[in-house]
Parts: structure tokens; C-alpha cells; sequence
């Protein structure tokens, strides 16, 4: 355990924890875009920033949600630097995507409710977090989008910008933008992604109501993960709880039938 | 003649640092100075201006003479001053010629049979005195300077390794493997202060030592050949020119370090160096240099080349090591140093070329003689390439401390006649420009960073009147808006607005307000960026803003550009008083906006003039005026 100060305040985190959720957990806000709990940090989007006091006096700012925790170490989250510095990264991401209300929201919760600086795409959704990219290679294991080009070039895409080959269709990526950049339509038998080069995969019809309800790469991850669920696949999500319900509802009917003559 | 396979054929394995020095005592002939020689610069900058047909043409006026035999020619990496090449070494007298051409070979021949004056036309003249210069050491561009890492740089046939050993290569690897602990050479590169030549300007003892003791296997050492700056070309030209000395440096780093498997990361935009580096490692192994049981050591280390595609982020050390692993090359936070989790998420130490071929030379003569050269805190020499408006560009070595003034005006001879120097911008596209009047300022890390520019890989560029800061200034925001890879948010976003808003001042748009809106901007993207290249890109900005606020309150308020560069501030006319009316500038006018009469003043239509500048290059009589 490390036992640190946080605004004043007494904290403590595990050792290769970083700030992010030391803060969170204390009830201490600091806002976030990049980063989710479930994921590995990428200090990309640079509102998490923080100013950290180490023990020999120095003073920096540093990403919060990569900065590993520390014994004895000071952390202001409020500081005139830091809110200089995340105020403008907060109107370089609300110049960018001036339109996306998520990220109106988030500037202006935090005192920034206009940007100073020029829009080049007002229609622009992305702000390049890669919480999709990552969550996709960590989480999924499909490695089917990355972000490419360099610099202000840079988006989300797949390989050679065409519908992607390794793409199971589960939709973890539109689950986790937070800005809703990427979407997710089931169009009839077909799952269609389009900010992702119009990917588009085949939906399963449901076992028992024949309504399609996943891709055959999604039920194939799936079942690689959890292989006795395997026939349970077959089913939607609706038919597969009222298939369970009716188990253990007649279970118990069984177990009462069996019971009464005993009894 | 092939020098790999003269190796092969004459050389046996070194075994032992006794059997280097037995080789090293065969090959006296080659550092006889009492031979002649034809030294012949191979470096880039000459081939561009046609050093191979210097080269052909000598080899037959040297078979013509019968000297084929007697008098080696020798094609080194760069000489340094490519301002005037081809260059061309005659020893033993070490007469320098310049601006050598195919047809000037026969002459260069003729003095050596003959003897007597050197030749004439070839030789560097002083520009201030008028009087020529016969010895290379006399010419002022090299008189002034310190060559160390230099050292051998244009005096040795960088494809031979022969060469290198003659002149006393590899003998600080033999003494550190056989006379010094890692510790103790630890100790010593921490003494001589060394420093990074990067850009960073870390102690290296320490990184080394830091590396040394951080847990972990295998450790990597690797060597920065990322050298991604315009118009620098430092480190290039000690890869082509002088390769041993870098393997030698990582030999002894890896020894010191604990580190058994070594990287070299070239851009592969230098395909010289790629080659060169790849013939010395060759050569090396051959030799027993690298390999396993390092001269009967027990040491093992093995280097491989390692080819970059020239992103500029790739320099930054997160960035490149992302790259060797065969990943995108993005930088990642560092707040786990790269010594203790770098490569493979190895500890890994990481040098510049230059600091690389720094360490056997203070492995041979001692950190006591290393730290007396330079300043308290800044020790040794620096490379730089000395490029803009000066009079003698190339690369250059001072020891740190030297000032700017010494550099640009007896090294560089000062800018061109009729200007006045206004800026150096140092430190790369990330650097900043100091202004004239701190040009007492001496050279070393500390100095640089204070005055609000850095020393970088040693990137100097000369400006003067004709330069327009602000254009300057948008001018390397370009760049680096390119170069940035895009991860974060200041960076990406940040620079490109710092753009937009340099263009809107270049092109007369700008406001008052827009200069605390830079400053504003430029102190969040410091702050907030993940890596150096955002956390530095703002220097330009802030450095020509700091010193040059005229200019840019000229641009903003009275729409003016005072240099006379920015073509949406400025109007050409020309000056009737002057003019001849010889027609030059109407007929170079690429848009037909000059009239007149033969003999009589011309005109320049402003509505049809595109401000391209031609018709100022162009006249003679200095008649075109910008407003």
C-alpha cells in the first residue's frame, strides 16, 4: 500500500496503480476521456492531468490516469496549471468536435463553454481516444481497427481503409466511444458498422424465435472462451432467459410434484 | 579492391587485446605521415556536388604519373566543409583544396610530382585578406575548432576497419575488457560529465548506471541514428564517415551496462550510413571485435541494424523503441524510465551517435582530460551543423562554451556581405532563435535552455535581415504539425492551431489579441504533452515572440512585414532612380507585371505582381524596393 496526498487529502493505492482511480475511488473528480478501468491507460486526451509535487519538491504535470502512484508524493488537482492546461485541452477537443454534445457537456461542466480556436471539420465526432482500438486488441482480441496516419491526419480505421477481415462484429468499439463516433446498426440479417469503411457481417438467427441476433465470429469468440455455453449459443438473449426460466420454473414444478405424494 | 575481402584474407581472429596491437603494429604504414596520400571527401554533401568524378578523374592522373602505386587515394566520410566541396586532402603536407573539379586533377598530380607550389586556384582564399590558405589546419573554418568526435572523420577509409585500427581504433575497448571493472568504467564516463548529445543532455554515467543495476534480462543497449531535423547532418556523417567509432562506443557501453544484444536505429533515408555501419559490423565480427569472447574477454555482444522510416518522432526514445519492436512509432509516458523497462519492456539504454563515439575517446584519455574540456556543466565538444546565412556552411565541433559569436563569425565566416546578422535558431525545428544581441551567449546546455531555445542534436541555423521571425517561426510549426504523431491531444490539436493562427498573422489577418492567444497555447502544449516533441514544439513560437515582439506587432497592427517576406504585407515597385531600364526583371517576370521602355524606368503592376521575389534576385542595380 502507498500512502499519498491527494488536495490535501489522505489517500492510498496499490503499488502499480496509477492516480486516476486512487482519485475516483476517494470521490475526488477529475475528468477523463481516454481512459476506462477495464482497459490499459493512455494518457491521450490529457484532461486527466494533474500536478504532482514529488518528494524532493519538484512540481509536474502529469497524466493522471498513467502516472503510477507513490509514497509520499503530493498531488494537486486543481492548481492554476492544471486547470490552464486542461481548459485548453478541453477547447482543442471542443474546436475539434465542436457538434458532439458529449464533449460540450464535459467542457462545460468544467468552465469551458466556448473554444478560441478554429474548427477545420465542425462535423467531426472522433476525438481519437482509441478507447475502440484498444478495447477491440485487450479485450476482444480482434485487433481489427487501429488508428493510422500521423498527426492531425490521424483516424480510426481498418486495414486499407476497407471492410474489415478480422472483424467479429461484437460492437465492443461503439459500446466504449464516448462520443459516439462509431455506431452499430443491425440492419435485417446484417450488422453494419459505418464509420469503420461500412464493415458488415451476417447476423445468426435465433435457434428458437429465428430472429438474427448475433454474427457467427461473435458466437465463434464467445464460444472459445466459454465452451460448455456452447448450445446455449444457438439461442437470442430473450429465448436463452425464457429457456432458463422454464428450466428452473419446471424444475421446481417437478421438484414440488415430487415432494406432494412424499409429503 | 575490395577492403572486406582483404580482411578476410590477410586478418586472423583477435584473441587477445596483445593481438590487436600485433595488428596494429603491421599496419604503421598506413598512419606514416611522411607518405603521400590523396584524401578525398566521400561524405554526401560532396557527392552531391561530384566528388566521384574528382575521384575517377585523379585515379587515372595518378596511373598517368606512375604514382598509382606509390601514393594511395583515399575516399573518407565528410571533411566537414561541404560549403566548398568536392574537397581534396593532399598529404604529407595536408594541402587542402576545394571546390575541386574532374579537370583540376591532372594539376593536383602535376604539384605532387613536381613538388613546389600547391595549385593555386584550388586553394582556400580568406575573404577578408584576399591572401590564400595552403594547409588545411591555417583555413579559419577549421583553425577555430575542436574535432573530436570528428576525429577521424576524413582522414580514414570508413569502409576499412584497418584503417580505423591504424590510427588507434578499438584500443580503448582492449583496455577497458582487460584493465577496468564495469563500476570503475562507469565511474569514469560519470566523471568526465559527459552528457547526452541528443538533445536531452542527461548525464550518461548515470543512465548507464541506472541501467547498469535495474532488474531484469537480457538489457538492451541501443544507439539513436534518428537524426530527423532539417537540415542537420551531425550524426550522419559519423555513421558514413567514421562507423567503427560508434560500434566501439556501444561495445564498451554494453560491457559497462551488462547488456549482451545491441540495436543501431538509422533512418533509412541514409543509405550511406545503412551501408557503411552495416560493413563495419561485418568486418567487426570477422575480426573477433563483436561476437562472442570479445578479444578472450568472455564478454559476448552482438549488434543489429535496425532501419527507421523517417518519422521524427522516432528520435524520442519510447517513440523508437515502439519502432525496433516492429510497433507503430508513438511515444508512451515515461514515468518508468526506459532504463528500467524499455525495449521488450527491458531496461534499456539509449544514446546518440555522437555521445556513443565519445566514449572511447574518454576511455583512452582519461575523464580528467575530457572534464577540462567545456564548461562547469557542459562538458567536451558539440557537433553542429552550421547551415543558413553564413558564409561557410558545414559541420562544425567546438568544445561547449564557445560562444555563438565565435562560431557564426570566425568559424562561419559571418553572413553574407551587405546583411546584418539578426537570429540563430539552435536546437533543431523544436529549438528557439536567439537574437543578435545575445550572440556573447557561450554555447553549452544550460545557456541555451535559459535563453528559451536548447542545444538539440546541434542543429544551428544563421539568419539575418532578410528573415522574417514570424514566417520563421511558422516555418518549423510546419514541421513539426507533420511530424507530430498524434497521440495527445496538445500536440496534435495544439500545434496545428498555433498554425493556424501563425498564418493568419502572415497573411494579415492577425489581431493584437492573437499574440497572448500564442502564448496562452504555446504554455499548455509545453505542459501538457505527452512527449518532447509537443513538450518543446511551442520554443519557436515563444523565442521569436520573446525577442522579436517588434515584428510581430508589425504584422498585426500596421500589417507590415519588415523583413519583406510575407507576400500578403508587402508590395514590390521599383525605384526610378535607380533603374537603368536594362529589362532584366520584365523579362523574368513570370507574370508579366513589368513594363517599360528600354533604357527607361519600368513598372510593377501591383494587380497582376504574384510577389514571387524574381525581379529583386534578378536586378543588378538593387532597384526593386519591398514595402
Amino acid at each position: 500500500m502507498m500512502t499519498f496526498e491527494i488536495d490535501g487529502r489522505q489517500v492510498s493505492g496499490q503499488e502499480g496503480e496509477t492516480l486516476l482511480p486512487v482519485a475516483l475511488r476517494h470521490g475526488i473528480a477529475i475528468p477523463a476521456l481516454c481512459y476506462h478501468a477495464a482497459l490499459s491507460p493512455y494518457g491521450a486526451c490529457r484532461v486527466c492531468v494533474v500536478e504532482v509535487i514529488d518528494k524532493r519538491g519538484r512540481h509536474r504535470i502529469v497524466t493522471s490516469c498513467t502516472y503510477p502512484v507513490s509514497e509520499g508524493i503530493k498531488v494537486v488537482t486543481d492548481s492554476e496549471r492544471v486547470q490552464h492546461t486542461r481548459r485548453i485541452a478541453m477547447e482543442l477537443l471542443l474546436a475539434r468536435c465542436p457538434e458532439s454534445p458529449e464533449i460540450r457537456e464535459l467542457a462545460a461542466k468544467w468552465g469551458v463553454a466556448e473554444s478560441r480556436f478554429a474548427s477545420h471539420r465542425p462535423e467531426e465526432k472522433c476525438i481519437l481516444c482509441a478507447l475502440c482500438v484498444r478495447v477491440c486488441e485487450e479485450l476482444v482480441g480482434a485487433s481489427a481497427i487501429s488508428l493510422v496516419g500521423r498527426g492531425v491526419e490521424r483516424r480510426v480505421s481498418t486495414p486499407f481503409e476497407s471492410p474489415s477481415a478480422d472483424c467479429i462484429g461484437c460492437g465492443a468499439c461503439a459500446f466504449v466511444c464516448p462520443t459516439g463516433a462509431i455506431t452499430i446498426e443491425d440492419v435485417e440479417q446484417w450488422r453494419v458498422l459505418p464509420a469503420l469503411a461500412e464493415t458488415k457481417l451476417e447476423m445468426m438467427p435465433c435457434k428458437a424465435c429465428g430472429r438474427p441476433f448475433a454474427t457467427l465470429r461473435q458466437l465463434q469468440n464467445v464460444a472459445r472462451q466459454v465452451p460448455s455455453g456452447s448450445e446455449m449459443l444457438r439461442l437470442c438473449p430473450e429465448c436463452r432467459r425464457r429457456q432458463e426460466g422454464l428450466k428452473v420454473t419446471g424444475a421446481a414444478l417437478k421438484r414440488n410434484h415430487v415432494l406432494r405424494p412424499g409429503g | 579492391m575490395n577492403s572486406a575481402s582483404q580482411v578476410e584474407s590477410r586478418i586472423k581472429k583477435l584473441c587477445s587485446p596483445a593481438d590487436l596491437e600485433v595488428l596494429r603494429e603491421s599496419l604503421r604504414d598506413r598512419v606514416d605521415q611522411r607518405r603521400r596520400r590523396v584524401l578525398v571527401c566521400g561524405g554526401t554533401g560532396c557527392v552531391a556536388s561530384g566528388t566521384e568524378g574528382v575521384q575517377a578523374a585523379l585515379r587515372v592522373a595518378l596511373q598517368e604519373a606512375g604514382l598509382a602505386d606509390e601514393v594511395e587515394l583515399k575516399v573518407t566520410g565528410c571533411h566537414g566543409f561541404c560549403e566548398r566541396g568536392p574537397l581534396v586532402l593532399v598529404q604529407p603536407d595536408d594541402i587542402f583544396y576545394q571546390s575541386v573539379k574532374p579537370e583540376d586533377a591532372f594539376h593536383i598530380v602535376t604539384q605532387m610530382v613536381l613538388g613546389g607550389q600547391a595549385v593555386e586556384g584550388l586553394l582556400y582564399r580568406d575573404p577578408v585578406s584576399g591572401r590564400s590558405i595552403t594547409r588545411q589546419a591555417e583555413v579559419p573554418f577549421y583553425s577555430h575548432q575542436m574535432r573530436l568526435a570528428l576525429r577521424h572523420n576524413g582522414r580514414i577509409d570508413p569502409m576499412d576497419i584497418l584503417d580505423y585500427i591504424a590510427v588507434g581504433g578499438y584500443a580503448a575497448l582492449a583496455k577497458a575488457l582487460s584493465t577496468m571493472t564495469p563500476d570503475r568504467l562507469i565511474d569514469e564516463i560519470e566523471k568526465s560529465g559527459l552528457r547526452g548529445r541528443g538533445g536531452g543532455g542527461f548525464p550518461t554515467g548515470w543512465k548507464w548506471r541506472s541501467c547498469r543495476e535495474a532488474h531484469g534480462y537480457p538489457k538492451y543497449v541501443i544507439c539513436n541514428g534518428d537524426e530527423g531535423d532539417p537540415g542537420a547532418f551531425m550524426d550522419r556523417s559519423i555513421m558514413e564517415g567514421n562507423p567503427h567509432a560508434v560500434l566501439e562506443g556501444m561495445i564498451i557501453g554494453a560491457y559497462a551496462i551488462g547488456s549482451n544484444d545491441g540495436y543501431i536505429y538509422v533512418r533509412n533515408e541514409y543509405p550511406l550510413a545503412v551501408k557503411h555501419l552495416n560493413l563495419a559490423l561485418w568486418q567487426a565480427q570477422e575480426l573477433g571485435l563483436m561476437g562472442p569472447d570479445i578479444l578472450g574477454s568472455g564478454f559476448d555482444f552482438t549488434v543489429s541494424l535496425s532501419r527507421g522510416g523517417g518519422a521524427f518522432v522516432c528520435g524520442e526514445s519510447t517513440a523508437l523503441m515502439a519502432s525496433l519492436e516492429g510497433r507503430v512509432g508513438e511515444p508512451r509516458a515515461k514515468h518508468i524510465h526506459t532504463v528500467e523497462s524499455g525495449l521488450w519492456e527491458k531496461p534499456s539504454n539509449l544514446n546518440n551517435v555522437e555521445t556513443w563515439v565519445n566514449v572511447p575517446l574518454i576511455i583512452e584519455r582519461g575523464a580528467d582530460w575530457f572534464a577540462s574540456i567545456g564548461t562547469e556543466k557542459s562538458k567536451g565538444t558539440k557537433v553542429f551543423s552550421l547551415v543558413g546565412k553564413v558564409r561557410n556552411t558545414g559541420l562544425v565541433e567546438v568544445p561547449m562554451g564557445m560562444t555563438l559569436r565565435q562560431i557564426v563569425d570566425e568559424i562561419g565566416g559571418g553572413v553574407p556581405e551587405g546583411h546584418t546578422l539578426k537570429a540563430v535558431q539552435t536546437g533543431g525545428p523544436s529549438g528557439g532563435c536567439i537574437p543578435a544581441s545575445l550572440l556573447d551567449l557561450p554555447v553549452d546546455f544550460d545557456s541555451l535552455t535559459e535563453a528559451g531555445s536548447m542545444m538539440g542534436s546541434g542543429g544551428m541555423i544563421v539568419m539575418d535581415d532578410t528573415t522574417c521571425m514570424v514566417d520563421v517561426a511558422r516555418y518549423f510549426l510546419n514541421f513539426l504539425k507533420e511530424e507530430s504523431c498524434g497521440k495527445c491531444v496538445p500536440c496534435r490539436e495544439g500545434i496545428s492551431r498555433l498554425l493556424d493562427i501563425l498564418d493568419g498573422i502572415t497573411q494579415g489577418r492577425g489581431t493584437e489579441a492573437d499574440l497572448e492567444l500564442l502564448e496562452d497555447l504555446s504554455q499548455a502544449v509545453m505542459d501538457g504533452s505527452l512527449c518532447a516533441l509537443g513538450g518543446t514544439a511551442p520554443n519557436p513560437v515563444l523565442s521569436t515572440v520573446r525577442y522579436f515582439r517588434d515584428e510581430y506587432v508589425a504584422h498585426v497592427r500596421d500589417k507590415r512585414c519588415p523583413a519583406g517576406v510575407c507576400r500578403a504585407l508587402i508590395t514590390f515597385s521599383i525605384d526610378p532612380e535607380k533603374c537603368t531600364g536594362c529589362t532584366l526583371c520584365a523579362r523574368s517576370c513570370p507574370a508579366q507585371a513589368i513594363s517599360g521602355e528600354r533604357k527607361q524606368p519600368h513598372q510593377i503592376a501591383v494587380a497582376q505582381c504574384i510577389k514571387c521575389g524574381i525581379c529583386r534576385e534578378v536586378c543588378r542595380f538593387d532597384a526593386v524596393m519591398v514595402d
